[in-house]
């Protein structure tokens, strides 16, 4: 038994306590035990984790467990990069619910679903077989759809997010389900090294890659299958937000992994471009989204949807570049999702963490309504100033060093690569940027506008620092974060080492301090910019003491060009602050606004009230999937008018049913 | 080392010289006298000596937005081959790297605005992030069909690989990267077309609607890290299109005396250009600018379009 599987058994188990700790003991108890159980978990599969990528793989084969297959598991080295990330994002969301949840969350039902949902995401990258991942998938599909549905009694809104969610999620289990279940057929087996070993027909392989393919996207909300994902992550209470931002959507990018790179071994450029296109398309929606929303969890929500896209520029710039010869770029590129995928995990909890922090105290999300949170909730407000910085991609935060990598891998393939390559990688690298442009835009406004400046409504006036616990959740988080932004070098001789081995080429990232990569002059050293950034903050301060005068800060009333004392309700608000982009972004996002003149009731000129209002739609889900559900829903109207009560009716349905049957079979046999 | 001290120095002393011998060749050509070239160091002088002000209501985001501004700025300029290629803080001298780094100052400062809670402050920043959204893939784009002919996005390597082929600076690819680059530059500076820095227009105001609230020793950190900003800035320009004078690694005083100088006359130049272009174009409306970003965008496309079919 190795440091792997003991730690990783450990952890199930202990998931499993968690969960029968949950419903057995009393309301009192309840969150904190089934919370510290779970968090150990997470601290375990996190050193199976840490364990696999190091090289101790581990692979066992449950026959008894599950009918006809048995249960097949494994942990490589890319698994294990998964299973870490879940575990972390587990013991920061698990520590963070004990004080979240006490108030109104501390049922059974939802305190028990947590750890399942934990093990199962856990399963996921573990499973070896083809029965066991769908076993594993669907039920980290079902634990979260009821964790997403747990307040649906205070807010109508959830209710509706589960049903787009369970509906979304169960077509794509079937599109995987059909793929893997092709994939087992023709490779003659269920377990994963059979399905590597067997020849796959280029046509079935394409298939089988575009089935899974969808299936995976959807849970990694990606254009066009992401419209559940801003409905759902921000409906779930909000350390389940995090889980779901940033560890489940994680499992679309390793199923199209493990089956695109690892299982189908790499197939053709066109399965690339394509996922480099919806990649690119995610990311620029996505953030567009993000930045008109004015909803605190929605807009993370977007951002989800649009960091998920960037990771699948990566992946699909190496899967690209693998097909087309250059494994040395492929695996450059692949670090870099890889790299992403823990940077965003990292961030999204600590933001989604930190909005659930402010929920808890204001209880609100609207940003129009926050503001002037930085005197109440100093430490949150500190907190999600980390997050943001790492969200938007700036230097010194996390989230700099990983698209660095990505775009470092497309601007160099284009020296060596064809006229496909000089076509697509400027393209990627103009999506990438614009995202990075919007992205900064969007966290200036969710940060800026949230928590800065006066109180914009009467929950953010009267609002108070979250609990012990909350804060530790979201200190571990942001430890995460800045360990990655400062270090990133300790982590990615591993994570080289592992896109290596999926892509079959040598380590693509070295260095200590500076980050130098394989064949590309370029260096960057995400620890010196923080130190010279530091270095020059304290020469400014010094010549600031050197040269003006000393003096004491005098309070003064805001002086706003003379003009009388300010209002709340005269700053700007998180709408008002991204209409610009909106406008500039016209032909995207259609903003719809409408306004009402209610005249008074004496004269049609007396003018009572007017009513405006904004939104944005999400045209995609308007023009796709509106027309769909339109088209059900008058199915649905159309054949109640076969059932209008007459058992007679009912009885002759049965008989010519039957009659039916039995000629078919006559016919058939 | 002293080439990289001696190019900071030389920057944080002659920005605001800059600043005033722009201002200097704007008033000749409106027909007025002018204040001269010193009047911006006279004002940050007067600035310096003024009590700091801690406007009502603000928080510590308003008070460490121009210092994290004149830190990012210096940290830039430190690591811009502007008088020497040979960057002290190699791992921090990467294109991408600056322009994140300049766009730390540009957040800070948008974030210090915001915080003060006035709607001028929400405009300013509001405005001044969706200008900066527009002008990142610009930026990038021009970095990447620069860094085709390197094979490195280290700022060193591409001024040094011109040095090498000086011809490659009239290359299609590189012609059309330093349009896209220039008005990308007049952007991020907040000059004319884009931002009037003498307005107090509300209407039109980006950058000055930010800077508000500020006075005293902020409000003079804040006018020196934009001039910097537009030094270093223009000095790139110089810099990547025509980086003859640079001093290399081992360059004696001899070198670093001729770099200076380039470097003074290269900005000079370039400031007076883009004053004397200020003069006889007006700002464009707030929502034509996309427009013009999107023009240079596509420049920037067409550069890497170039550097690959034309290469």
């Amino acid at each position: 038994m190795n440091l792997t599987q003991t730690s990783f058994a450990l952890a199930l188990a202990l998931c499993l306590a968690a969960a029968l700790a949950a419903l057995a003991l009393p309301r009192r108890t309840r969150p904190a035990v089934a919370g510290a159980l779970t968090a150990a978990a997470g601290a375990c599969a996190v050193v199976s984790g840490a364990a696999a990528v190091a090289g101790q793989g581990w692979s066992a084969w449950y026959p008894e467990l599950l009918p006809l297959l048995g249960v097949r598991l494994a942990l490589d080295p890319l698994g294990g990069v998964f299973l870490a990330v879940t575990g972390a994002v587990a013991v920061c969301a698990a520590i963070y619910g004990i004080g979240y949840t006490r108030h109104g969350l501390a049922g059974r039902g939802v305190q028990a679903a947590l750890p399942l949902f934990v093990a199962a995401m856990l399963l996921v990258p573990a499973a070896a077989g083809v029965g066991t991942f769908l076993v594993a998938w669907e039920l980290m599909a079902i634990t979260s759809l009821l964790l997403v549905v747990a307040e649906h009694h205070r807010r109508a809104a959830a209710g509706e997010a589960g049903q787009w969610y369970a509906v979304m999620t169960h077509l794509g289990f079937a599109a995987i389900l059909a793929g893997l279940a092709a994939l087992a057929a023709h490779a003659g087996g269920d377990a994963f090294e059979q399905i590597r070993q067997a020849a796959i027909s280029p046509v079935a392989a394409s298939l089988i890659f575009l089935a899974t393919g969808a299936g995976f996207a959807s849970k990694a909300g990606i254009v066009p299958l992401h419209v559940w994902l801003p409905r759902a992550h921000p409906e779930a209470p909000s350390q389940v937000s995090a889980l779901m931002s940033a560890a489940m959507v994680n499992m679309g990018v390793y199923g199209i992994l493990r089956v695109g790179l690892d299982l189908l071994g790499g197939g053709p450029a066109w399965w690339w471009l394509l996922v480099l296109g919806a990649g690119a398309a995610s990311a620029v929606y996505g953030i567009l989204h993000a930045a008109v929303s004015a909803d605190l969890k929605r807009l993370l929500g977007h951002s989800t949807t649009e960091n998920m896209g960037l990771v699948l520029i990566g992946v699909g710039a190496a899967g690209f570049f693998a097909a087309s010869g250059s494994r040395a770029l492929a695996a450059l590129a692949l670090v870099a999702a890889l790299l992403h995928v823990i940077n965003h995990s990292a961030f999204k909890t600590l933001l989604f963490l930190a909005a659930g922090s402010v929920l808890h105290a204001t209880g609100t999300r609207d940003l129009d309504a926050l503001g002037g949170l930085r005197e109440r909730m100093p430490y949150t407000t500190a907190l999600f100033a980390l997050g943001a910085l790492a969200a938007s991609a700036l230097p010194p935060g996390n989230g700099f060093v990983s698209e660095w990598l990505l775009l470092q891998s497309l601007v160099n393939a284009l020296p060596e690569g064809g006229v496909r390559h000089a076509v697509t990688m400027p393209l990627a690298v103009g999506a990438i940027a614009l995202t990075a442009g919007v992205a900064i835009a969007t966290f200036v406004k969710a940060f800026g506008v949230g928590f800065l400046a006066k109180p914009r409504g009467e929950g953010a006036a009267t609002a108070h620092e979250s609990p012990p616990s909350m804060l530790a959740g979201m200190l571990l988080a942001a430890a995460a974060c800045a360990g990655l932004a400062l270090a990133p070098t300790l982590l990615l001789p591993y994570l080289a080492e592992t896109a290596g081995g999926v892509i079959g080429a040598p380590a693509a990232v070295t260095g200590e301090v500076t980050l130098r990569l394989g064949g590309i002059a370029s260096t960057i050293s995400p620890l010196l910019i923080a130190c010279w950034l530091a270095a020059a903050l304290v020469l400014v301060l010094a010549l600031l003491r050197v040269f003006a005068a000393r003096r004491a800060r005098r309070e003064a009333r805001l002086w706003d060009c003379g003009a009388g004392p300010m209002t709340a309700r005269m700053e700007y608000t998180a709408t008002s602050f991204a209409e610009p982009l909106g406008r500039v972004f016209d032909n995207v996002l259609r903003p719809e606004s409408d306004i009402d003149v209610i005249p008074a009731k004496e004269s049609a000129y007396i003018v009572e009230r007017v009513r405006y209002r904004a939104r944005v739609a999400d045209r995609i889900e308007r023009r796709a999937y509106e027309p769909v559900l339109a088209a059900f829903a008058a199915a649905g109207r159309a054949a109640t008018r076969l059932a209008n009560g007459s058992v007679h009716r009912y009885l002759a349905y049965g008989f010519y049913t039957l009659t039916g049957t039995l000629i078919l079979l006559a016919v058939i046999a | 080392m002293i080439a990289a001290i001696l190019q900071v120095v030389l920057v944080v002393a002659g920005a605001p010289l800059l600043i005033g011998l722009m201002r200097q060749v704007r008033a000749r050509l409106e027909g007025r006298a002018g204040a001269g070239v010193l009047q911006p160091w006279r004002d940050l002088r007067k600035l310096l000596r003024k009590e700091p002000i801690a406007p009502r209501g603000t928080g510590w985001a308003f008070r460490l937005a121009p210092l994290l501004l004149a830190a990012s700025a210096l940290v830039v300029t430190a690591v811009v081959p502007l008088v020497t290629t040979a960057s002290p803080l190699d791992g921090v001298a990467d294109l991408f790297a600056v322009t994140a780094l300049l766009a730390l100052g540009s957040v800070a400062l948008a974030l210090g605005a915001l915080d003060t809670g006035t709607a001028f402050g929400g405009m300013g920043a509001s405005r001044e992030v969706t200008v900066l959204a527009l002008v990142e893939p610009t930026i990038l784009l021009a970095v990447f069909a620069l860094s085709v002919r390197v094979g490195s996005t280290n700022l060193g390597a591409i001024v040094n690989s011109t040095l090498d082929d000086p011809l490659a600076v009239i290359s299609p690819a590189s012609v059309l990267a330093a349009v896209a680059l220039a008005v990308v530059i007049i952007a991020e500076t907040g000059r004319i077309p884009v931002d009037n820095p003498s307005t107090h227009l509300e209407l039109t105001m980006i950058h000055e609607a930010m800077v508000l609230e500020y006075s005293g020793p902020d409000l003079a950190l804040i006018e020196w890290a934009s001039a910097i900003r537009l030094s270093v800035l223009l000095g790139l320009l110089g810099s990547l299109f025509a980086p003859w004078g640079i001093a290399g690694a081992e360059a004696g005083p001899v070198a670093l005396l001729v770099a200076v100088v380039a470097l003074a006359v290269k900005v000079g130049v370039l400031g007076v250009l883009l004053a004397a272009g200020e003069v006889f174009m007006a700002k464009l409306r707030l929502f034509r600018i996309p427009e013009l970003l999107a023009g240079s965008f596509l420049m920037a496309l067409l550069a890497v379009g170039a550097s690959f079919f034309l290469a």
